[in-house]
C-alpha cells in the first residue's frame, strides 16, 4: 500500500540529510520524496510516497515528528488529496514519427517543450498514473532520457496540514 | 565585544556547568583558553570516549546534561562511541567539538572530520556554528534540547575561526522550536482508561525502565505501586526504580533477567510499561507477553510506543506527571493475592551464592559488596557476565545503578563511576567491571589521580572475555577463539604503579574481609576477584 505524506520542515541546512538518512537507517521504503519551499520562506514541504502497510507509516510519522526541525507532519487520505507530478520525456524520432508523437501529447494533454531535427522534449503535470500512461505510450518510441519531480499533494477542500 | 570562546564559556556559566570532561586539541585551542579563566572545572580524561562516558555518569546523577568536550577529527571520532552508548539509554549530553575553520570545511584539510554527519544517528539534535553571534541561543537550545522530553546527546560542532570571532553578547531569550514541543501531560481520557483498566484487572504488572530516573519518578512509582498493591519488574535500566528488596519488586526481567520477573509479564493480563523501550533483550519475544495480556504504555517519546509491542493504551508524557495523575483518579483497587503469589515464589528461589573450591562465585559477591556498601551507594556495571551477576544480583537500596543498557559498550563502569563521584562527592560509588573492559578503561586511572576522585574498582578477573566465550561454549560448539586474554598485566601492579592501593583475593572466604578494608579506605581503591573461567552468567 502506498502512503502519501506531507511534511512541514525548518528550512535549513542538514534537515533533508537528517531525515533520508532516518529513513535508509531504519529501512523505509520511500518511492518518491519532494522538497520545495511553502508561502513561508523559513519552511519547507517534503510529500513524501511511502510504500508498506500501516504499521510502517505509523513510524515513519512517528520518527518523523521525533525530528527537531519537523514542524508538522500529516499522513493524507488518499482520496482527499490533489496529486500533481511533473515530467519531462526526451523522445528520438525520426521525422515520419513526429506527428504520432505529437497526436499523443495532444490526447494526454501534455507540451512539446523542446524540438531538434531528432527529438522531442514532452512536458506534462498530472497525476501520476497519467504520467505513467504517457510513459508507456511514448516508450513505444525511443525514450533518451525522462526525469520526473515526485509528487506533491494538497488537501481538497479549506483543510490544511 | 567578546570572542566566540568567551560567549561559549559565559553560555555554559549560565546554564550552570560546573564540569566539563574533556581532551584538548588545536581546534579548540581559543575554547580552553577561556575556559582556563572561569569557574568551571575541567577534567582532563585519558581519552575522549571516557569524557563521553563520565559526563554520562555525571547526568544521570546530577539530573541534568553532562558536558564533554573534544578536539577536531579523531578526537571527534573518539567520542562517536560514547554519544551512541548514551542516546541509546537516553542520557543527556552536550558534546562540544572544536571543527576545522568554517571557510575551509568540505577540502579534508588536517583533522577536518564531519562529525555532525558521522554522529547523526547517535545524537537527539546537532549545530554546525557557522557565526559567533549564533552561540549563546544555540548552546541555549542545546540544553534545553538534550535535557526536555526523552532526553539524549547534543553535539555542537565550533570551527576555531568562530571561536576567535568577536560579537556582542546578549543573552537569549526563552528557547522556542516550533518542531520541539515534548507533552508532559497525560492526556485525561487516556488517564481514565489507565484506571479502568487497572481496577478490571486481575494480574497487573509494572514495568519500569530507565524513564523513571529521567522523569525522576522513583517517589511516585513507589507510592502509585504501594497504593493498589501491584508488583513490579524492571528492565536493566530500571534497577533501582524501586528499592530492590521491596515487597512488590519481583526483579529484572529479560533475557539475563530472573525467571520470577519473566514468569510475572507471561502470567500478568495487564502489563503497565513505564519509561521502558521493550527491546528485543528485555522482552525476548513479544511471545513471552501472555496472549491476554493489555499493555499500557507510558513513554515521553511517542515513537516508542507501539514501535515493539502493539499497547492497547498508548499515554505519552512524562512518567511523573502521569503517575502522579493517575495516583489523584484511582478509586482503591481491592486488594488481592497476586503480589504475594510473586513474592512466595521470588522467596523459594534459591540462587548459588556457595563458595567455590577455586576462586570467588561472583553472584555471591556483588550482592555481599551491595549488602555492605552505603544503603545509597552508586554502582556502576560494566558490560559482559560481570554485568549479569551484578544486574541480577546486587541490592540497590537508595542508590543507582548506572550501566550501558542500550549499547552495552565495554568501558563504561569506570568513567562513569568518575562522572557519578564528582556529580555527587558524598556518595560511594563503585565501578565493577571484567579483565577485558578493564583494559579497555585502564588509562583512567590517571584520571582518578590527578583529580583526586574517590571511587572504589572490582575487577572479575577470569582471564577471559567471559560472556563471548560463554556464547562460543554454548552457540559455537565451545569453540573458543579470541577470547583468551593472556598476556594480561598484574592488575594491581597496575593499580599500585599509579599510587593506588590494590589487593587481589580469589576466595570467598576474605571476599567479606577485602570488602570491608575497601569500603574503610579513603580514596580510591581496586581489588581484584579472581573467578573462574567457567562461570556461568545466569
Ligand atoms: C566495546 C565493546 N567491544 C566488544 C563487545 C562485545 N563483548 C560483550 S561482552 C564481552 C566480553 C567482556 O569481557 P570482560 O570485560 O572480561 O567481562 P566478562 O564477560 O569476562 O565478565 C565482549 C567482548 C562489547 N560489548 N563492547
Amino acid at each position: 500500500m502506498k502512503h502519501t505524506i506531507s511534511v512541514l520542515v525548518e528550512n535549513k541546512a542538514g534537515v533533508l540529510s537528517r531525515i533520508s538518512g532516518l529513513f535508509a537507517r531504519r529501512g523505509f521504503n520511500i518511492d518518491s520524496l519532494a522538497v520545495g519551499t511553502t508561502e513561508d520562506k523559513n519552511i519547507s514541504r517534503i510529500t513524501l510516497l511511502v510504500e508498506g502497510d500501516d504499521y510502517i507509516a505509523e513510524q515513519v510519522t512517528k520518527q518523523l515528528n521525533k525530528q527537531i526541525d519537523v514542524i508538522k507532519v500529516r499522513k493524507l487520505n488518499q482520496d482527499e488529496i490533489t496529486r500533481r507530478e511533473l515530467v519531462l520525456v526526451k523522445v528520438k524520432m525520426s521525422s515520419a514519427q513526429r506527428g504520432e508523437i505529437i497526436d499523443i501529447v495532444k490526447i494526454m494533454q501534455g507540451q512539446i517543450v523542446d524540438i531538434s531535427h531528432t527529438t522531442l522534449t514532452v512536458e506534462l503535470c498530472d497525476r501520476p498514473d497519467k504520467i505513467d500512461i504517457l510513459i508507456e505510450l511514448l516508450s513505444h518510441y525511443n525514450i533518451i532520457e525522462v526525469a520526473r519531480t515526485g509528487i506533491i499533494a494538497l488537501q481538497k477542500g479549506a483543510e490544511s496540514v | 565585544m567578546i570572542t566566540g570562546a568567551d560567549a561559549i564559556v559565559r553560555s555554559l556559566e549560565n546554564e550552570g556547568v560546573e564540569i566539563i570532561f574533556g581532551y584538548p586539541g588545536a581546534t579548540v585551542c581559543p575554547l580552553y583558553d577561556k575556559l582556563s579563566k572561569s569557574k568551571i572545572k575541567h577534567i582532563l580524561v585519558r581519552h575522549e570516549q571516557h569524557a563521553g562516558h563520565a559526563a554520562s555518569g555525571y547526568a544521570r546523577i546530577k539530573q541534568r546534561p553532562g558536558v564533554c568536550m573534544t578536539t577536531s577529527g579523531p578526537g571527534a571520532t573518539n567520542l562517536i562511541t560514547a554519544l551512541g552508548t548514551a542516546y541509546m539509554d537516553s542520557i543527556p549530553l552536550v558534546a562540544i567539538t572544536g571543527q576545522v575553520s568554517s571557510d575551509l570545511l568540505g577540502r579534508d584539510v588536517f583533522q577536518e572530520a564531519d562529525i555532525t554527519g558521522a554522529a547523526e544517528p547517535f545524537t537527539k539534535y546537532s549545530y554546525l556554528v557557522k557565526c559567533a553571534d549564533d552561540l549563546p541561543r544555540i548552546i541555549k537550545e542545546a540544553f534545553h534540547i538534550a535535557s526536555t522530553g526523552r532526553p539524549g546527546p547534543v553535539l555542537i560542532d565550533i570551527p576555531v575561526n568562530v571561536q576567535n570571532q568577536k560579537l556582542e553578547y546578549t543573552t537569549p531569550g526563552e528557547v522556542n522550536l516550533r518542531g520541539y514541543k515534548p507533552t508532559i501531560k497525560g492526556h485525561a481520557g487516556q488517564i481514565k482508561r489507565i484506571c479502568k483498566a487497572i481496577n478490571n484487572s486481575e494480574k497487573p504488572l509494572i514495568c519500569a525502565g530507565g524513564g523513571i530516573f529521567a522523569a525522576n519518578a522513583q517517589k511516585e512509582l513507589k507510592q502509585f505501586a504501594e497504593m493498589i498493591n501491584i508488583p513490579i519488574v524492571s528492565t536493566m535500566m530500571g534497577i533501582g526504580a524501586v528499592p530492590t528488596d521491596h515487597p512488590l519488586y519481583a526483579g529484572m526481567l529479560g533475557m539475563h533477567g530472573k525467571n520470577i520477573a519473566n514468569q510475572a509479564i507471561s502470567e500478568s493480563d495487564l502489563l503497565i510499561l513505564i519509561g521502558a523501550r521493550v527491546s528485543d533483550r528485555a522482552v525476548l519475544l513479544p511471545a513471552n507477553v501472555g496472549n491476554n495480556t493489555k499493555i499500557i504504555h507510558i513513554d515521553i517519546d511517542p515513537a516508542e510506543i507501539g514501535k515493539n509491542l502493539s499497547t492497547f493504551i498508548p499515554v505519552v508524557g512524562d512518567a511523573n506527571q502521569i503517575l502522579t495523575q493517575v495516583m489523584s483518579a484511582q478509586t482503591e483497587r481491592k486488594s488481592d493475592d497476586w503480589p504475594g503469589l510473586l513474592r512466595s515464589k521470588k522467596s523459594k528461589i534459591k540462587i548459588d551464592y556457595n563458595p567455590r573450591k577455586f576462586g570467588i562465585n561472583p553472584k555471591g559477591f556483588v550482592n555481599l559488596l551491595s549488602g555492605m556498601l552505603p544503603n545509597d551507594h552508586i554502582y556502576c556495571a560494566d558490560v559482559g557476565q560481570n554485568q549479569i551477576w551484578s544486574a541480577a544480583n546486587c541490592q540497590i537500596r537508595q542508590g543507582r545503578f548506572l550501566t550501558s543498557g542500550g549499547m552495552g559498550t565495554m568501558g563504561y563502569s569506570i568513567p562513569a563511576a568518575i562522572g557519578a563521584k564528582l556529580a555527587d562527592p558524598d556518595k560511594t560509588v563503585v565501578a565493577v567491571c571484567g579483565d577485558g573492559a578493564f583494559q579497555m578503561n585502564m588509562m583512567e586511572l590517571g584520571t582518578i589521580c590527578q583529580h583526586n576522585v574517590d571511587i572504589k574498582i572490582v575487577v572479575m578477573k577470569n582471564n577471559k572475555l567471559g560472556l563471548v566465550k560463554e556464547i562460543q561454549r554454548n552457540s559455537y560448539k565451545d569453540n573458543e577463539i579470541a577470547v583468551d586474554l593472556t598476556g594480561s598485566p598484574d592488575i594491581t601492579a597496575i593499580a599500585k604503579a599509579y599510587g593506588i592501593p590494590a589487593r587481589s583475593i580469589d576466595s570467598m572466604d576474605v571476599a567479606e574481609e577485602a570488602i570491608a578494608e575497601m569500603i574503610r579506605h579513603k580514596g580510591t581503591y581496586l581489588l581484584v576477584c579472581t573467578v573462574d573461567e567457567n562461570e556461568s552468567s545466569m
